[in-house]
């Protein structure tokens, strides 16, 4: 077989200018807002350019008890790039130590020895190489983590004062001002997405962005998920790639399923390593 | 690959959950199970003596419902320190969860509260009478409410007293079970905490409130009349012991047994658990909880049970066990509380735990907490004189 030479037409001085106009282009989006800054959710209301992400929210009175959704992660396409971890923090202030979303990295040596990491929370984007161990990777993959939102969650059994909930469209919330900041809910999350905020001294845990998805958006991380490792969308529309993936063939696995909390986050591509 | 290697190389990379860095339940909580097992433990020795008619624990008896009384007045003073919004701590009985094991904590501590001090205000209404036709003023006035304004000191008035306390002690031992093996089921029910998700949890949180509670009353009578050079009850400190080394042998029993079935039915995550005892607890657990305070106290306790010592000797040693039980109990609380989180969820990892020494859960808070009750229990024995009249 012939290998094809690369690049073929091409002088150096042509690809350099292809890749600066590549680079200023791209800068360019570091000086516009991304989409979730537009919207001044405070006051309720959306622009007329923000285009409807989840069809069927908008411009119709929203019926919480015949509403479902579901979010799933998958594996293959993840590339550790961070940017969902970033969003989030963005959207939500997330105080520095504590991670309402994060990445982990998987490596695989020859040995089927695991080793896993996620420093600080793979918001900065797994850049190099792990250099704290040396071995000789096989291979290697990333594993979002977010909010299982369980049809079962154990959090909100044990809330004594009922401030961590689940709503009839299948959201597991936490009303901060009524929350006592006793953190039996952190105890009793199987899949330690919680964490008691020090700053309102109160928990808090990823809502898959509840607010924006009440306005018909994505939740920031799918928004900027530049691989579309992160999906999410309505049960009630079987146009989404969401509905099309749940209903169809394919393998979908939850985590710790032995825990019986039913969670509606599914993950595709799902490694038997991953706990 | 066995089983024991499928655990280690879990192990390998030591990685600890983003959130499971933090250990949210810390000496706060390692207190408050410590308290309620005291005043478990105190009442238990009072129990023996108003209801099962054990006349050699009377020495003790008034003294066991005191101190009961003056560490339940302190039992929530930890977790209002604890809470991350502690003015909304009335939230827990205005607007309970039913679902949730912790909602409860606040009526069943109402009862116990309610029971013990019924039973105290019985058993101590003859003292009281006395005391308040002796007093003018404010504490006249003080008397007459602590006795129901009821001065009847005859035979028949005392009877109907004697039934009122036989009746408030019988609901006493059940609710002080309640009280404490709940607080055993709020670790238990906690599925996503392999070592702490066991039916056993409350059994051996009760018994070990019992083994605390017993070994503070011995320590604590044996300390006052050894201070005011009083001569101590021999046959109430032997009782005493007894009772203790049965519940001890019950408590230690059960503690090994959870680890056992840990270690032999290898469930779920199991091979965090035994990285946990031989790792981060090799310590806390084998050394200082299993072998200095569980197996020389059981040593000491077969001595006891077997040889006959002379009185000083045997009342020495009573209050050597006590103490090493004392600490028994803590480390036994630590090694669960703090222990149980240092687990990460990963199942791949520990993390640390390094108690800081201010703030509000720090150790001056735990230190303070566990003077409070000794300055209550002083002001009242003010009131209430500690020891029967001879």
């Amino acid at each position: 077989m012939k290998i094809v030479d690369f690049p073929p037409d091409m002088d150096r001085r042509e690809f350099v200018k292809k890749v600066l106009n590549g680079v200023i282009t791209g800068s360019l989006f570091l000086l516009f807002p991304m989409g979730s800054e537009g919207i001044n959710l405070q006051e309720g209301l959306w622009p007329g350019e923000l285009t409807e992400e989840i069809p069927g929210i908008r411009g119709r009175k929203y019926d919480i008890h015949n509403q479902q959704f579901a979010f799933i992660v998958d594996i293959t396409r993840c590339i550790g790039c961070g940017a969902c971890c970033v969003a989030d923090k963005r959207e939500y202030q997330v105080p520095d130590g504590f991670y309402r979303t994060w990445v982990e990295r998987y490596i695989k040596d020859f040995d089927d020895q695991i080793y896993v990491d996620s420093p600080n929370g793979g918001l900065d984007g797994y850049q190099k190489p792990r250099d704290d161990i040396s071995v000789e990777a096989r291979d290697t993959f990333f594993v979002p983590k977010l909010c299982n939102m369980c049809k079962e969650p154990p959090c909100t059994q044990v809330c004594p004062v009922g401030a961590t909930f689940i709503t009839p469209d299948g959201f597991v919330l936490v009303d901060s001002e009524r929350c006592v900041g006793c953190a039996y809910c952190i105890q009793a999350c199987p899949y330690s997405v919680r964490f008691l905020n020090p700053v309102t001294r109160t928990v808090e845990k990823c809502t898959w962005c509840y607010h924006r998805i009440r306005r018909g958006l994505l939740p920031a991380c799918v928004e900027v998920c530049p691989t579309g490792a992160r999906k999410f969308g309505s049960l009630n529309d079987e146009n989404c790639e969401v509905y099309k993936i749940l209903k169809g063939p394919g393998v979908l696995t939850v985590l710790k399923q032995s825990m019986g909390t039913l969670p509606a986050l599914y993950y595709m591509g799902q490694r038997l390593e991953v706990v | 690959m066995n089983q024991v290697d499928y655990g280690a190389s879990m192990l390998i990379s030591n990685y600890v959950l983003p959130n499971d860095i933090h250990v949210h339940w810390s000496m706060m909580i390692v207190l408050y199970p410590y308290i309620t097992g005291l005043v478990d433990g105190a009442f238990i020795i009072a129990a023996l003596y108003y209801l099962f008619d054990i006349k050699s624990l009377k020495p003790v008896a008034r003294f066991s419902l005191l101190f009961a009384l003056a560490f339940l007045c302190c039992a929530t003073l930890p977790l209002l320190l604890h809470l991350g919004r502690a003015e909304r701590n009335l939230n827990m009985l205005i607007t309970p969860n039913p679902a949730s094991a912790m909602a409860g904590f606040g009526y069943i501590y109402a009862v116990s509260m309610g029971v013990l001090i019924s039973i105290v205000l019985f058993v101590y209404r003859p003292d009281l009478v006395k005391s308040g036709k002796r007093s003018s003023g404010l504490m006249r006035m003080l008397y007459r409410a602590l006795t129901f304004d009821s001065d009847d000191l005859s035979e028949k008035a005392l009877a109907i007293d004697r039934k009122i306390i036989r009746f408030l002690v019988g609901l006493g031992i059940p609710v002080a079970a309640v009280l404490h093996g709940y607080v055993g089921f709020i670790f238990g029910g906690v599925k996503a905490n392999p070592t702490w998700s066991t039916p056993l949890m409350p059994v051996i949180f009760l018994f070990s409130a019992c083994v605390s509670g017993i070994s503070a009353i011995v320590l604590a009578y044996i300390v006052i009349q050894k201070i005011g050079r009083l001569p101590v009850d021999t046959a109430c400190i032997t009782t005493c012991i007894k009772t203790l080394t049965g519940f001890f042998i019950l408590a230690f029993s059960f503690e090994m047994l959870e680890v056992f079935s840990h270690s032999y039915l290898k469930s779920g995550y199991h091979h965090m658990v035994e990285g946990l005892l031989n790792g981060p607890l090799a310590s806390s657990f084998w050394l200082w909880q299993v072998k200095i305070c569980s197996v020389t106290p059981l040593i000491l306790l077969g001595c006891m049970a077997f040889i006959t010592f002379k009185d000083s000797l045997y009342t020495a040693i009573a209050g050597t066990v006590s103490s090493i039980l004392l600490l028994q109990v803590f480390i036994m609380r630590w090694n669960v509380v703090i222990g149980g989180q240092l687990m990460s969820k990963s199942a791949r990892g520990y993390t640390e735990f390094h108690p800081e020494w201010l703030g509000r859960e720090g150790i001056l808070s735990v230190v303070l907490i566990m003077v409070i009750p000794f300055i209550i229990l002083f002001v009242l024995g003010k009131i209430f004189p500690f020891w029967a009249e001879k």
